[in-house]
């Protein structure tokens, strides 16, 4: 199975073909949406099948290259369409491929009746082609490939209904945001890239993270090739100060939120970062840079979300919060863990936002959670598994988000530092808060809305199904990364599984002084402490005492409108970068130096020829006796200089 | 041969052909300009048959015929140009026909 | 050995257009259709000979192939010299590739003087052939002027409302560099005369003198030579003519004028200006370097303001070209690789910008971006079509674009010539000034609510004859962008030749 591991990249490549060539003629959903989500769920027994083959394999032989073809080859430069199967990949394919089957069938039922439903499918199809090009590929440049790609289909699945509007612009202004700074993050990725191979000479993973290990390399190379690898990824992980379009990107289809912007488009610069672990390992100063800027975008997105109205506005700036832990636990070197937590968010996101989705789709399309309230009755499939997604990613004991959250927490702690610890836990506390804050005021307390225009009901089961199946999935899925505390020695599974891809750069990671179990377990039961706290504070005040919720919010009245405006960050790039260069374009660039300069020198050099012929031209004064005057003038002089040089 | 300096022969000719040249110069009206030609071209004329007098060569004399046939013939076109024109322009004023002006 | 001194099919492929276009004089005014036909199928036979001659082409030998050479002028050792090597041939195959589909995409839009187009169309294609295959120099430079006169004609009859201002200002600004390179190209077949005792403008010959040319007499002829060709390109700051031409061009003539003639001036500079001028040219690089880097973003830039698309597109060349620019005189395998595929993704790019464009102008008669909106609803296929190679000119990866600015990039970055990574990163930034200026412009095109409520009447989609002149194009935009080998091969002994020849003559800056 292995060894067809392209398959699982090829399948959703047909299926977007199949759709978007044919789509529109098929006309039947159930078909399109059959195409759609079998090849996606193909590409997930391949995947299953090459994993269980990997597992069989002795430890050592779990890296596995699968070529194609030739792709770009000039002088010393061989890219291949080649695939690397190995435990990183395959953790990464299962995720995609898995979530992304469970949310194609979610869609089925979820853009039922939307005219471009054959669009839909092709463009999510085409997503997870790109997604596991970007997974799977084993050199920077199929990487790169995938990366673009998954930003064309956020690009078209953003601006998916492309006449609707959205907040201050359209649909297609979010869109084009996403992309517009996802490739200012993609310039810095090139520039790694361009370093990565005047340094290394290839672009291949395997010769390029051999030859780090032992080549001697100057600390400076690594950290600015690391450091431009990081700017590509807090372009498509929505770190700071990249972070702008994912909110804006809450315009597309609830669907396409849960798939690309919360499980796996905006996990690639976790796993990039993952993938290149030796280089980043190699530049100490640049990963205590990603765990700086993880930690900060952490805390910061979640001020936001504590205050925001629109439901998925919330999951979006909890998405970027989460993330921002993906990379803090990346910077302190718990490389395995920051791969850990992209599998349990992918669940609970993606779970929290079908849940999301199915409460718009049952509320019409109405997104307000002011306007919800008490829709527990109506749709208590919903409800439920919304609940346990919520428990999760507040990281209730037991529960995947708790093991993940709680491994990051800790390695914050033992690399990082007590200060880590301490603001990563705080942010775990405002994240259960704006959680159920969000959850209490959607499902519990009294109803909001209007009987009369609204009827909310439940979803129907091809979109009920899927959310139950991740529900367990965020119930489970921790387990296989119990820490050893409490598994003992061959514990951590999910971290033994991983260890050979990140051995290289464990060996260059400094790991700060001598930490006991004692302390942590003592951590753990402090943050859960603070998570359980922060949950039942929620809950009261919404349910109970809505009073306390508003209080706060007058006495703070700036600093609630500072955070409910996103601390203003878009206005302020707007005013200090793209005012500037769209009114310098326009009124320095083209209309001064191209028009008047430069075109103006052109046009200059033609009216000064004219005016001289025009003054050349008096002379043609048609009057025959002047020219004969002229003549004798000149016989006349040349007469006397004959006759005075004789 | 004859008790007269060339050289008298000879201002007279510069001098005619000095007025001849002025003449076409500055007068306006055009067959006053073609008139003056003629004086040009009879004050070569009248070089030229100085010289084949004093030389004793009877190529000179030979070339006033040339001169002579010339002269006619550039007066007849020439005079035939200046009706046309004057039944276009109703004017002989040479200062008038500036067609070529550009 | 593949030199064949008498190898004829190169001069069949000049000849055929100039036949052709010889033979259309012959038609009647009225017989539209029968003259449309005939230039097509001339083309496509064109076509045909010049795969004929990629399939006679060794990719694996450096020296010039299919040479048929013929004394011409006895006194002055000038000869009719033609021959190519991969980068000719590359873009012999672009120019008889691209000109068939401009001859079909003009069906419906050029109605009046069909004779005199199709005859102006198939000599301008004769002009660009002889350009690309010529190894005389003077023979090169005959054809070189050559095309100016059907381009004139071509904006200056069938154009938009400034189509004289345009064309003219076109005309004499080539021409003005024209006449430089022709002091160059007298003085250099002059200073060969002295060395070699006799005086010759074949290039063969004059590759072994130019190196040895004085410091300051070279510098002054390879600025003779760049003029020109920079001003074909064209670079930044002589790029004024372009937007002009193109906007009052027919879709045609800017198809053409993108597609094949802007490629003549790059072409210049890998044939010319390097090979016989390599100290100088390794002198000037990080000058016209930093020229083409302001092109790419100066380019961009003023691009992204533009209220009219042709304009939009015509500024977006010359910031496509700065890349290949810089792709070559970064000197590196992988930039020269890289600037010339770049050249044939350019012209297939940006020429199927202009034919989109031209579907809409046709139906509309409007080019500005604020008539339209929201035509995904009412042309969804060629909304479609717009995207694909928007994103190729884009520089997505999976299609043609990113190949070329990945290599020429690339290349940059690790050029010793250069010798430093700052034209890499600011040419970076184009990539991020790209999609902005496109995807803005599709938005506002496409994307939105109709606004103005002609367009339900104006606007059909792409009908089929619309549909066969695109899809070639977007069939060899993905064939570029997913196997780029067939042409990169193609081309990838020649460039080394070309390096090696530079390299040896300056320092060896190659790994």
């Amino acid at each position: 199975m292995i060894n067809y591991i392209y398959l699982a990249v090829i399948f959703p490549l047909i299926g977007f073909l199949i759709n978007g060539l044919f789509g529109r003629k098929i006309k039947n959903e159930i078909i399109i949406g059959t195409i759609g989500s079998s090849t996606v769920g193909l590409a997930f027994i391949i995947s299953f099948g090459a994993f269980l083959q990997t597992l069989s394999l002795p430890v050592d032989q779990r890296a596995n290259t699968v070529e194609l073809f030739t792709w770009l080859s000039a002088n010393g430069l061989n890219i291949k369409f080649a695939y690397l199967v190995d435990q990183l990949s395959l953790t990464m394919s299962l995720i995609v491929t898995g979530v992304g089957f469970l949310i194609h069938v979610y869609s089925i039922g979820y853009m039922h009746g939307d005219k471009g439903f054959w669009r839909f499918f092709a463009y999510l199809n085409l997503f997870i082609f790109a997604m596991m090009n970007l997974v799977l590929g084993d050199n920077f440049v199929v990487l790169f490939l995938g990366w673009e790609g998954v930003g064309l289909c956020s690009y078209l699945l953003i601006g998916f209904w492309y006449d609707k509007k959205f907040e201050k612009g359209t649909t297609a202004d979010a869109a084009k945001k996403a992309f517009i700074v996802n490739r200012i993050g993609d310039f810095g990725f090139l520039l790694g890239i361009f370093l990565i191979y005047l340094t290394f000479d290839s672009l291949n993973f395997n010769e390029v993270f051999s030859k780090a290990q032992s080549l001697s390399i100057n600390e400076t190379t690594f950290s600015l090739i690391a450091l431009f690898l990081f700017i590509g990824a807090t372009g498509k992980s929505a770190q700071i100060p990249l972070y702008v379009w994912l909110p804006d990107a809450m315009a597309g289809p609830t669907p396409v939120s849960a798939l690309i912007h919360a499980a796996t488009m905006v996990t690639a610069g976790v796993y990039m970062v993952s993938r290149a672990s030796i280089l980043f390992a190699s530049a100490p100063s640049i990963m205590m840079l990603i765990a700086v800027i993880g930690l900060l975008t952490a805390l910061f997105a979640a001020s936001i979300g504590l205050v925001q109205n629109d439901i998925k506005k919330v999951l979006a700036y909890s998405t970027i919060s989460q993330l921002g832990y993906m990379f803090l636990a990346a910077g302190v070197g718990a490389f395995s863990a920051s791969i850990f937590h992209v599998m349990t968010h992918a669940f609970f996101k993606a779970l929290l936002f079908l849940g999301a989705g199915s409460v718009i789709h049952g509320m019409h399309e109405e997104q307000n959670i002011q306007n919800y309230g008490g829709l527990k009755k109506y749709m208590p499939k919903t409800y439920a598994t919304f609940l346990i997604a919520a428990l999760a990613i507040s990281g209730f004991p037991g529960l995947s988000g708790f093991f993940s959250k709680d491994e990051i927490l800790w390695y914050a702690y033992a690399n990082g530092g007590f200060i880590f610890w301490l603001i990563g836990a705080l942010t775990a506390m405002l994240t259960a808060f704006y959680v159920f804050r969000l959850f209490s005021l959607t499902f519990l307390g009294e109803e909001r809305f209007d009987h009369h225009k609204v009827h909310p009901h439940e979803s129907p089961s091809v979109m009920t199904i899927p959310l139950i199946i991740l529900a367990v999935l965020s119930v489970i899925g921790g387990y296989v990364g119990i820490p050893e505390i409490f598994s003992g020695e061959n514990g951590n599974l999910f971290e033994k599984w991983l260890a050979p891809v990140y051995e290289p750069a464990e060996q260059k990671i400094m790991h700060y002084g001598f930490h006991t179990h004692f302390q942590e377990i003592l951590l753990m039961t402090i943050s859960v402490i603070l998570a359980l706290s922060a949950i039942y504070f929620a809950l009261y005040v919404y349910t109970k005492n809505k009073n306390i919720a508003e209080n706060i919010s007058l006495r703070f009245r700036k600093f609630y409108n500072l955070l409910l405006n996103k601390y203003y960050v878009d206005e302020i790039y707007d005013a200090a970068i793209v005012k500037p260069i769209v009114t310098g374009s326009e009124k320095v660039l083209w209309k001064f130096t191209d028009s008047f300069i430069i075109d103006g020198i052109v046009n200059g050099v033609a009216k000064i020829i004219a005016i001289i012929s025009e003054s050349i031209r008096k002379i043609q004064t048609g009057i025959a006796q002047l020219y004969a005057f002229i003549i004798v003038a000149g016989i006349a002089a040349v007469l006397l200089w004959i006759i005075f040089t004789l | 041969m004859s008790s007269i300096p060339i050289e008298y022969y000879l201002i007279l000719s510069t001098f005619m052909f000095i007025v001849g040249v002025i003449g076409v110069l500055i007068r306006r009206n055009a067959i006053v300009v073609f008139m003056c030609i003629e004086l040009m071209l009879n004050s070569a004329n009248l070089a030229l048959v100085t010289f084949s007098s004093y030389l004793g060569n009877p190529a000179g004399q030979v070339f006033v015929f040339f001169v002579m046939t010339v002269a006619a013939a550039e007066a007849a076109v020439g005079l035939a140009i200046i009706i046309a024109i004057f039944r276009n322009k109703m004017t002989v004023n040479i200062d008038e026909i500036n067609i070529f002006k550009w | 050995m593949e030199h064949m001194q008498e190898n004829l099919i190169l001069t069949s492929l000049l000849i055929i257009p100039i036949i052709g276009s010889v033979l259309v004089l012959f038609f009647h005014e009225e017989q539209k259709k029968i003259i449309r036909w005939f230039g097509f199928i001339i083309s496509i036979i064109a076509f045909i000979i010049s795969l004929i001659a990629y399939n006679q082409y060794n990719p694996a030998e450096p020296q010039f192939q299919l040479i048929h050479k013929v004394l011409w002028i006895k006194s002055l050792n000038i000869s009719y010299h033609v021959g190519i090597d991969g980068i000719s041939l590359i873009l012999i195959l672009l120019t008889t590739f691209l000109t068939p589909l401009t001859l079909l995409s003009t069906w419906k839009a050029i109605d009046k003087n069909v004779k005199m187009f199709t005859f102006s169309m198939l000599l301008l294609e004769a002009g660009m052939l002889g350009v690309f295959m010529s190894l005389d120099i003077f023979l090169f430079y005959i054809f070189w002027e050559a095309m100016l006169i059907p381009m004139y004609f071509i904006i200056g009859i069938w154009g938009g409302e400034r189509r004289i201002y345009a064309s003219i200002k076109f005309f004499l600004y080539t021409m003005f560099g024209s006449l430089l390179m022709l002091i160059a190209i007298i003085w250099l077949a002059v200073y060969a005369s002295s060395q070699t005792g006799m005086f010759t403008t074949n290039l063969i010959d004059l590759y072994k003198v130019g190196p040895t040319i004085t410091r300051e007499i070279q510098n002054w002829m390879f600025l003779a030579f760049f003029l020109s060709f920079a001003i074909k390109v064209p670079i930044f700051p002589l790029h004024t003519w372009l937007p002009d031409a193109h906007v009052e061009a027919p879709t045609a003539g800017s198809v053409i004028l993108a597609g094949v003639l802007l490629k003549m001036g790059t072409y210049g500079l890998v044939r010319f200006c390097l090979p016989l001028f390599p100290q100088a040219a390794v002198h000037y690089a990080s000058f016209i370097s930093i020229l083409a880097v302001i092109g790419i973003i100066y380019g961009a830039l003023v691009s992204m303001v533009q209220p009219d698309m042709k304009k939009l597109v015509a500024y977006s060349s010359v910031s496509h070209l700065g890349f290949v620019v810089l792709g070559i005189f970064a000197m590196t395998v992988e930039s020269t690789q890289g600037a010339i595929i770049q050249m044939v993704n350019h012209g297939l790019s940006t020429g199927a910008l202009f034919l989109l464009v031209g579907v809409l102008y046709e139906r509309t008669h409007h080019r500005e971006i604020e008539y339209y909106g929201g035509i995904a609803k009412i042309v969804p296929v060629y909304s479609t079509l717009l995207m694909i190679v928007s994103l190729s000119s884009i520089g997505l990866p999976g299609l043609n674009g990113f190949v070329g600015e990945f290599l020429i990039l690339l290349g940059s970055f690790k050029s010793q010539v250069l010798n430093s990574w700052w034209y890499t990163i600011f040419a970076a930034t184009g990539v991020i000034f790209a999609a902005v200026y496109l995807l803005w412009m599709y938005q506002r095109v496409v994307f939105g609510e109709v606004k103005n409520v002609n367009l339900f009447q104006e606007l059909t989609d792409m009908n089929a004859r619309e549909l066969l002149v695109l899809l070639p194009i977007i069939l060899m935009i993905v064939w570029i962008g997913i196997y780029p080998s067939t042409f990169l091969k193609l081309t990838e002994v020649s460039v080394q030749t070309i390096l090696q020849n530079v390299s040896i003559n300056t320092f060896d800056f190659l790994k």
